[in-house]
């Protein structure tokens, strides 16, 4: 689509203002329902897009992506503007600066929109826990987006925005593109700097694209990405671009599957995943079985590693430098005493009445793991675990000789999206919904979830994911393949 | 339970987090509920195994050590939740 509108605003059949505009009508009608965006920017994208359309209209070059109007996660800062996470606590935080990835996005000419809801400081996978409400899925207004960056995905399927970014930890990217039926890419873990993007896990997290569609995730990526010296892990990707090796040839691509994986699921769920596993055969793929025996051990390492991140990262947000402070006066609800609050009182308040519950359960989930006496048991062992699962990786990926796998297909969640309400109450339950997704992270590896068409689910028709991992920096291929097993789905519906 | 109110109470003291008896309870169970669930860890062999440090085996990366303009002072000055005279202010730590 980016590439489509490109074509239209260079050869003069539409303008960016009436694209922005179009978005911005969208955004009238549909938030009502959806409410994917926390901050829309109406004044700075209309001025944006006129600056492009005078480019366009003195006859100069313009970038791919200039003026499309597109919108960034709320974890993501953007000069001059409100920076929430969806958090009650960075409620009135105006960030100073750029995160790299929108700077980058900036230069390249893109409209911007606004900032998309979020679960708070992304710890989520619904989109239930923003401090300030839910996304709704434009598929059904009953369920959740999927999350964190339920936002985004909302965003992009109903048409409000044309690109989004978001960040993705533990699937936060690719679980909500699979629930709301877009593309969603998570990047080699230093393939984009994290710079400007709100920490929640700094091993785990990455930034990248949601999107309608494959070649509109590898332009982004290609903006994005590469080195930053304000993010020492971001990686050198030598101004690479992803598009270029799109291609709907997979023949002879090794691809991977666990049967585990695919015996857990409900009937129509396995039924959709068997039928993109036989696409992939008939496009010429290889498809072989493949053991990653650690695998069972990726969410529980997933559920120590990242809370001790977590407890460690939001120990910023003590309200001293920015962001919500506890009124400095508190009564006694019994006597009616008023005393000004100590340091401590303060620190306590704030954190109290600014984080939400799951937050603040992560936090100390993290802070109990890191405490003496629980170190070795927990976070130190999970890194061990760490070490294991990537190695089943390393074997899958480049050890086995001719064994080895191209890439590995997997769900991108165990169903489609769940009910709103539905598991807010077992936060375990919600756990569950990133087994498929938490492995790419805790390693490093890119992965992909890619839509997969829709299936009966509940009475619904609802879209599915199917997620592809490759090697460490191998978007190349893990872009190729999702975009022929794209192509393929997208000629079949048409034809239908 | 996989922990006790008191820890509870406790680690909320550490991670600086006010909480109610009612935040207190509810966390109890949350805690313990997934505390008991990263047990599974404990049957991995891990013996012989070497802690993750970093995934893509990144080393030290390093920059000459040159000063460079930062952000506005009036900036984050403006972010401060109270300020006087340029100043953060803040409560007397002691």
């Amino acid at each position: 689509m980016i590439g489509y509108f490109h074509e239209k605003l260079k050869n003069g059949a539409i303008t960016s203002v009436a694209l922005t505009e179009k978005c911005l009508e969208q955004i009238e009608k549909k938030e009502g329902e959806i409410f994917a965006f926390l901050t829309v920017e109406k004044e700075k994208a209309l001025a944006r897009a006129a600056e492009v359309d005078e480019k366009i209209k003195r006859g100069e070059e313009i970038g791919i992506l200039e003026g499309i109007p597109g919108a960034f996660k709320d974890n993501l800062c953007v000069a001059g503007g409100r920076t929430t996470a969806a958090s009650k606590i960075l409620d009135n935080y105006i960030s100073p600066y750029d995160a790299t990835a929108v700077a980058r996005i900036k230069e390249a000419g893109a409209v911007i929109l606004g900032k998309t809801n979020m679960d708070e400081f992304a710890m989520g996978s619904s989109t239930e826990n923003s401090g300030y409400g839910p996304t709704k899925n434009p598929h059904d207004s009953e369920r959740v987006p999927g999350g964190s960056s339920g936002g985004s995905a909302a965003a992009v399927a109903s048409d409000e925005a044309i690109w989004a970014l978001g960040s993705d930890t533990g699937g936060s990217i690719r679980q909500p593109a699979s629930f709301c039926g877009v593309v969603g890419l998570k990047p080699t873990y230093g393939r984009v700097s994290r710079y400007g993007l709100i920490a929640m896990a700094s091993s785990l997290d990455q930034i990248g694209p949601v999107t309608n569609s494959v070649k509109d995730a590898a332009i982004l990526l290609s903006i994005i990405s590469g080195e930053d010296r304000s993010d020492a892990t971001s990686a050198e990707s030598s101004g690479k671009k992803f598009e270029d090796f799109l291609s709907p040839d997979v023949k002879g691509m090794k691809i991977g599957i666990v049967k585990e994986h695919f015996n857990s699921l409900n009937p129509a769920m396995k039924e959709a995943m068997e039928k993109a596993v036989s696409q992939f055969e008939k496009m010429g793929a290889e498809i072989r079985e493949i053991l990653l025996p650690n695998n069972k051990y990726a969410l529980g390492t997933y559920y120590i590693i990242m809370p001790c991140e977590v407890s460690s990262n939001l120990a910023r947000f003590d309200a001293i430098k920015y962001g919500m402070r506890a009124d400095d006066h508190k009564s006694d609800e019994k006597t009616g005493e008023v005393w000004e609050r100590s340091l401590m009182e303060n620190y306590l308040d704030s954190r109290h009445y600014g984080l939400g519950r799951e937050v603040k359960k992560r936090i100390m989930l993290g802070t109990y793991a890191l405490s003496s006496g629980y170190y070795d048991a927990y976070y130190l062992k999970a890194q061990k675990v760490r070490t294991l699962i990537k190695k089943d990786f390393e074997n899958a990926f480049l050890n086995n000789g001719e064994d080895s796998v191209d890439l590995i297909l997997t769900p991108t969640a165990p169903t489609p999206a769940f009910r709103i309400g539905e598991k807010t109450e077992d936060p375990l339950e919600m756990y569950l919904a990133d087994i498929f997704t938490v492995t790419a992270n805790i390693v490093g590896v890119p992965a992909i979830s890619v839509p997969a068409g829709k299936i009966d689910w509940e009475g619904k028709e609802l879209p599915v994911g199917i997620q592809l991992m490759s090697k460490w920096f191998d978007e190349e291929n893990l872009l190729r393949a999702a975009y022929a097993f794209e192509s393929v789905l997208k000629r079949q519906s048409n034809q239908s | 339970m996989a922990i006790k109110k008191e820890e509870v109470e406790h680690i909320a003291r550490l991670a600086r987090i006010g909480t109610t008896q009612k935040d207190i309870e509810v966390l109890t169970k949350d805690l313990s509920a997934v505390l008991d669930w990263m047990k599974e860890l404990e049957e991995a062999d891990v013996a012989d195994v070497s802690p993750n440090e970093h995934i893509t085996g990144l080393e030290n990366v390093m920059r000459a050590d040159r000063s460079e303009p930062s952000y506005r002072r009036k900036e984050i000055v403006k972010l401060f939740p109270e300020s006087k005279d340029g100043y953060d202010k803040v409560k007397s730590v002691l």
